[in-house]
């Protein structure tokens, strides 16, 4: 037997999503964002939405998620990812829209938008990652970074004395009415991948039961800031990130 | 009859929003322009037309929510004031790098800083000469009337959407407060759905069907000669808004030897001075920018062979009057009347300033508020 007689259309469990494009990624190996762009070009193409979707890209390493998932989107200035949401989805009430924010973008940058867009349960999803740090303008500290953590304006470690503790905004947006379901999910293992595309489903399906805000947080890897290898990063994230951002529901008023 | 009611120039700008088929107006309450945002709070145009209105949560969200609305193609207005105009400076320099269509208006407040609540024209610079970073303008229509309030907000989405490009109202506390006859515009139903994927399909997102490639609103372009050549499509557009829509008034100019260069609520005041100063024999004129980009450089160029001396009037420290200098280029003796920091100018002092010009007595100490030869 060799490999045509394995390679056949009836043979196929799992492939490439139609809807994630053929350009090669920008994002450097190890890091989350392109298993997470995975998941969100699946979740669309299985609920066959691709035509009421307009996403949302960010100021920061996804800047450019538009040039990887086949659907229409709008680029928004740092941070503004929310407000942009609010009015498409005012505007459109039944398509999907949905943000893909970074750490930076929203929760430093973008808090004010990110709050009150949640404040107002208005119907989008919110995509959070958290990587702990500045990817794209070189690794400087987050609001997410770790105690400790050093980056390139942290160079001797965060010191919560001059720069404050890692912002657990998750836990503070699940604390207002309009936000429904709020989770933390991470890609760092098959069984979590998993989890999290079951999670980014489930917020999609808010959008259609307009139920208010789907937040889903990604805990993540940014190996070339965190200067480690793909392997190392998944660890250090495990070990180090799980403790602050710990994986899970922080809130589920779906009911379904 | 075609109706005509008395109204704030604040709510004819509310009403003219309805009527013209506006589908979203995102604002933050700022004075003196909060009756924008109250009068349609109250006239709650939802149930009517479908139109969405926001209390966003800073003029930051607003401009924002103008990008997003304004990106998938619908037809989105907000309105602040000087110190929130400032904060929405960022998000105007997106929308127009992404080319989107929205209005936006400006009723100004004296400034620096928080300034003053009472009225000014001192975001000249801000609005007309781009304001935010990179190399853009804003359409700028300068209403003098709250019958050019209503007016200009049905023309502006014309021009916001002709060009794909911001468009600003820039008008003053005065002209949003005051209250005059106006003629309603037609009431035009908003696009539906449908229509908006017929005429904007090719750009906005509403959703990617299969008969298109994905549509992307962005400013972004990493490659720097594909933003050269997005930045010479920039300029030819204004190159062509320059050429197609200029607008501007001229009054009495035909027999004039002097002439007076104001926009907005200065031209008004102007256009009584003016009155004054002929009444005692004095032949004066009066051009007013109705556009301020594109500017009417041509037809105050066109004037100045006629003219003794021109007075340009603001209510500023002294902006548009730059303008004003490019036309006349030295040719003849340019001066400047300015009030600010909420400051009116009055009929009387305009006409002291063109008398004192005219007879050759013109001192700058004699004025209250900023005068001085511009440019000799």
């Amino acid at each position: 037997m060799d490999i045509t007689d394995i390679i056949k259309p009836e043979n196929k469990v799992y492939g490439k999503s139609r809807l994630l494009l053929d350009k090669v990624m920008h994002f450097c190996p190890g890091c989350s964002h392109g298993t997470i762009h995975k998941i969100i070009a699946e979740t669309i193409d299985e609920l066959d939405i691709q035509e009421q979707v307009i996403g949302i890209s960010p100021v920061g390493c996804a800047v450019l998620a538009y040039d990887y998932i086949d659907i229409d989107w709008q680029e928004a200035a740092h941070g503004r990812a929310p407000a942009l949401a609010t009015a498409i989805k005012r505007l459109y009430p039944d398509k999907y829209v949905f943000t893909y924010q970074g750490d930076g973008d929203l929760a430093s940058i973008g808090t004010g938008e990110i709050i009150h867009t949640c404040n107002r349960g208005d119907n989008v999803t919110i995509i959070f990652v958290n990587n702990a740090i500045y990817g794209m303008t070189g690794g400087q500290m987050a609001p997410t970074t770790l105690e400790g953590m050093k980056t390139a304006t942290t160079p001797k470690g965060r010191s919560y004395i001059s720069s404050g503790f890692p912002m657990k905004i998750t836990e503070m947006l699940a604390i207002l009415p309009g936000v429904v379901y709020a989770t933390r999910q991470s890609v760092d293992t098959p069984a979590a991948e998993r989890k999290a595309k079951k999670a980014v489903i489930k917020a999609f399906k808010c959008q259609k039961l307009k139920k208010g805000t789907s937040f889903i947080e990604f805990v993540s890897t940014c190996s070339s800031g965190w200067k480690m290898t793909p392997t190392e990063a998944n660890t250090w994230m495990r070990e180090n990130m799980f403790p602050v951002f710990p994986p899970g529901d922080v809130k589920d008023e779906t009911g379904f | 009859m075609s109706e005509k009611i008395l109204l704030k120039g604040n709510e004819a700008i509310a009403i003219a929003a309805i009527r013209c088929g506006c589908d979203g107006y995102f604002g933050y309450p700022i004075t003196p322009q909060s009756e924008i945002l109250e009068t349609l709070s109250e006239m709650n145009p939802e149930k009517d037309t479908g139109m969405i209105v926001l209390q966003a949560e800073s003029e930051v969200a607003a401009i924002n929510m103008l990008y997003g609305g304004a990106g998938c193609g619908k037809k989105v207005m907000t309105s602040s004031s000087s110190p929130g105009i400032s904060l929405m400076t960022e998000g105007i320099s997106y929308i127009a790098g992404a080319e989107l269509p929205c209005v936006i208006v400006d009723v100004m407040r004296g400034g620096p800083g928080l300034g003053t609540i009472q009225p000014a024209q001192s975001d000249y610079f801000q609005i007309v000469k781009g304001g935010g970073h990179g190399d853009y303008h804003t359409i700028t229509l300068a209403p003098a009337s709250v019958q050019e309030m209503n007016d200009f907000v049905n023309l502006s989405f014309e021009l916001a959407f002709k060009y794909k490009t911001p468009v600003v109202i820039l008008a003053d506390g005065v002209i949003g407060q005051m209250m005059e006859k106006v003629e309603l515009s037609p009431i035009k139903p908003r696009w539906t759905d449908e229509e908006i994927i017929k005429l904007h399909g090719d750009w906005a997102s509403t959703g990617k069907t299969p008969n298109r490639k994905r549509n992307i609103v962005t400013s972004l372009d990493l490659d720097p000669h594909r933003q050269e050549l997005f930045n010479k499509k920039l300029q030819s557009k204004y190159s062509e808004i320059e050429r197609n829509e200029i607008r501007y008034e001229s009054l009495l100019c035909d027999d004039a030897e002097y002439l007076v260069a104001a926009y907005g609520l200065s031209a008004r005041v102007s256009q009584k001075a003016m009155e004054l100063a002929r009444d005692e024999g004095i032949k004066i004129g009066l051009i007013r920018p109705i556009t301020l980009f594109p500017y009417p450089y041509e037809a105050i160029e066109r004037l100045v062979p006629q003219m003794k001396g021109i007075l340009t009037v603001e209510m500023s420290a002294g902006q548009m009057v730059e303008d004003v200098s490019l036309a006349v280029r030295g040719a003849i003796p340019l001066y400047f009347h300015g009030r600010t920091g909420g400051m009116l100018p009055s009929p009387e002092d305009i006409a002291s300033v063109i008398k004192s010009i005219a007879t050759g007595n013109y001192n700058p100490e004699n004025f209250p508020g900023h005068n001085k030869v511009w440019l000799k």
